[in-house]
């Protein structure tokens, strides 16, 4: 389906005209379908970019384009309808005074029926594990739990693009891992394509594919495998490497030789097994 | 400073429909100078429990002390800006404690507030921007048009330009770039030694807990689960995953290796490169040493 994608072309961004530009000449494309991890070190511009996906901010320079439709003024509203994001900071995307109203308030502004609603809210709470919360206020929940509510929100729209900024930065990890499977879930029942902005190494190797920012410039594009076979340039621009990839290493050091690099506990099991039964 | 909850509960929103108690009867100890890392999923009571500790909350029951200063259900307490002098929290939202114009402002705020001089306020800002890696050019900003990492290294510079006695983090590096993480935990751990401060960590990294916590505490249900030293409690793989709960990765694959490669190895606190030559070791047999 040719025109299902969000599209960067030679994107340029400045808060103010006398501050420094914050993403210099930035192209991009996320197909259908994917799953994009984007990391990089504080400050390097992923949540400009976000922003920048739905219609928040425009650019400068270059232009954006969301199913072959650049994102304007004009078109902000219709792009938001396909573009869901979720914030960093939940708490400056509260806008119902309880949890149902939340989870409501943006199927509203999309005019969905009221039947279909109530349905979505249960199915979207239920799937984040924040049944049983609907008449809460959203900023009286523990952090984790203002983040599960905040991703409901975005999965009772349906959206056809959704951007994780950060969005289970403050879960526990096995909170972390249930939520991303739910949203994997959805992905395989229906086209979604999926952006998580996030400083975790271990997401990052799930991933399908990976952006890497760096002073507001793209410094790589590639799979998480060949993300972390970089490691020491990785520390230099504010990253790291996983435990897996570090453990690797050493194992190199001390003198086995690896064939591959692997990118998870079975993985680098495999490889041992294979020496170990050798032997 | 020595602290210690004695039966402490914490109630919100009594007597409405949606009264919660986040803290029930929770009990333990922390003496002065050790770090204590407070573990348990999300609303266990971890950021309840800690805003207990500069008198933001007070307990519903039950009685908190940090070091001279007690706080008690229905007593106010009269020394509580002292306590604040002396105990920094780095909150969980770290836009919760930026307030200023500019960052600069923002990090000179509290020794303001408790009238240190203007010289040694410099001084402490010049080195709390170092120790967060802070951009000078950042410095006139207004901490409102910062990326998240950034503005959490500026509430982390405010607190550490207090030079609190008690240094009290609620997940401190959400938000901050993996290299920035790593730096940011072990300069908190060098001010803990060089300072000897107290210090109690909230995290959801294990990791984080195994390598500078010398006591961990985990909450369940605002009640205290289990207390001990990091590697007794991640002995105890099935209780924490009870409680929703893993053990550090290299704990997890440790467990791994033994199980299915049917081996000997057991996680004794092995830095990553002392683990790959026991484990070429074990894998290559006598190869190793010809
Ligand atoms: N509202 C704003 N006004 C001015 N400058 C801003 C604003 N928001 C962000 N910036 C600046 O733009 C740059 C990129 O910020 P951005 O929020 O995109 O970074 P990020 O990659 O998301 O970082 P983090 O990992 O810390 O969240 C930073 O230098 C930041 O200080
Ligand atoms: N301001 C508040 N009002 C009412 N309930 C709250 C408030 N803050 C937290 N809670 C509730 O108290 C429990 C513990 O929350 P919290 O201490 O923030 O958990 P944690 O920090 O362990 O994630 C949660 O069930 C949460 O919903
Ligand atoms: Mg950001
Ligand atoms: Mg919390």
């Amino acid at each position: 389906m040719g025109n299902t994608q969000i599209e960067f072309r030679n994107v340029s961004f400045r808060y103010q005209e006398d501050m420094p530009w914050v993403l210099k000449d930035v192209s991009f494309t996320i197909y259908n379908n994917e799953w994009v991890a984007m990391i990089g070190h504080n400050g390097s511009g992923k949540s400009t970019i976000a922003k920048l996906m739905n219609g928040l901010l425009f650019p400068q320079e270059g232009e954006i384009l969301v199913d072959g439709q650049p994102v304007t003024a004009s078109t902000v509203w219709d792009i938001r309808r396909k573009v869901g994001m979720v914030f960093q900071n939940p708490d400056n995307q509260f806008v119902g005074t309880t949890v149902r109203d939340d989870v409501a308030f943006g199927m509203e502004n999309h005019g969905m029926a009221r039947d279909l609603m109530l349905e979505r809210i249960t199915e979207s709470l239920e799937a984040v594990g924040m049944n049983g919360y609907e008449r809460h206020e959203p900023h009286r929940l523990s952090g984790g739990q203002k983040q599960r509510v905040a991703i409901a929100s975005v999965l009772a729209v349906s959206p056809q693009y959704i951007i994780l900024d950060e969005a289970t930065a403050m879960l526990d990890p096995k909170g972390r891992k249930e939520i991303m499977e739910t949203i994997r879930e959805v992905q395989s029942a229906r086209d979604l394509s999926l952006i998580t902005i996030t400083h975790d190494l271990l997401e990052v190797t799930q991933a399908d594919r990976v952006i890497v920012m760096n002073k507001g410039e793209i410094w790589m594009e590639g799979t998480p495998r060949e993300l972390f076979a970089k490691k020491e340039q990785l520390i230099e621009i504010g990253l790291d490497t996983p435990f897996v990839s570090k453990l690797a290493d050493e194992l190199k050091d001390a003198g086995l030789p690896l064939t591959r690099e692997p990118l998870n506990h079975q993985e680098l099991l495999e490889e041992l097994w294979t020496f170990h039964s050798t032997r | 400073m020595d602290i210690s909850f004695d039966k402490v509960s914490y109630t919100y929103q009594p007597n409405t429909p949606f009264e919660h108690r986040a803290l029930d009867e929770v009990s333990f100890r922390i003496n002065s100078g050790s770090y204590v890392a407070v573990i348990g999923h999300t609303g266990s009571g971890k950021s309840t429990l800690i805003q207990h500790l500069n008198g933001l909350l007070q307990p519903t029951s039950g009685e908190v002390k940090v070091g001279e200063y007690h706080l008690k259900a229905n007593e106010k307490n009269k020394q509580l800006r002292k306590l604040r002098e002396q105990v920094g929290v780095v909150f969980q939202y770290p836009e919760h404690q930026l307030f200023e114009e500019t960052v600069a402002k923002d990090i000179a705020f509290g020794p303001q507030n408790f009238g240190v001089p203007q010289e040694e306020i410099h001084r402490r800002t010049r080195e709390a921007v170092k120790a967060t890696q802070i951009h000078e050019d950042l410095l006139e900003r207004s901490p409102f048009d910062l990326s998240g990492g950034q503005m959490r290294r500026v509430a982390i510079s405010g607190v550490l330009a207090m030079n609190p006695q008690v240094l009290v983090l609620d997940e401190p590096t959400a938000g901050l770039d993996p290299n920035g993480q790593k730096e940011i935990m072990d300069m908190f751990h060098r001010l803990h030694k060089d300072k000897q401060l107290t210090t109690i960590l909230v995290t959801h990294s294990m990791e984080d807990a195994l390598a500078y916590a010398d006591h961990i505490v985990i909450l369940n249900q605002g009640k205290v689960y289990m207390e001990s030293a990091p590697l007794e409690i991640f002995k105890q793989q099935q209780a924490l995953e009870d409680v929703q709960l893993d053990v550090p990765e290299v704990i997890q694959f440790v467990t791994k290796v033994r199980d299915q490669l049917g081996v000997e190895l057991e996680y004794t606190g092995q830095s990553i490169a002392e683990l790959a030559k026991e484990l070429t070791r074990i894998v290559k047999g006598d190869r190793v040493y010809e």
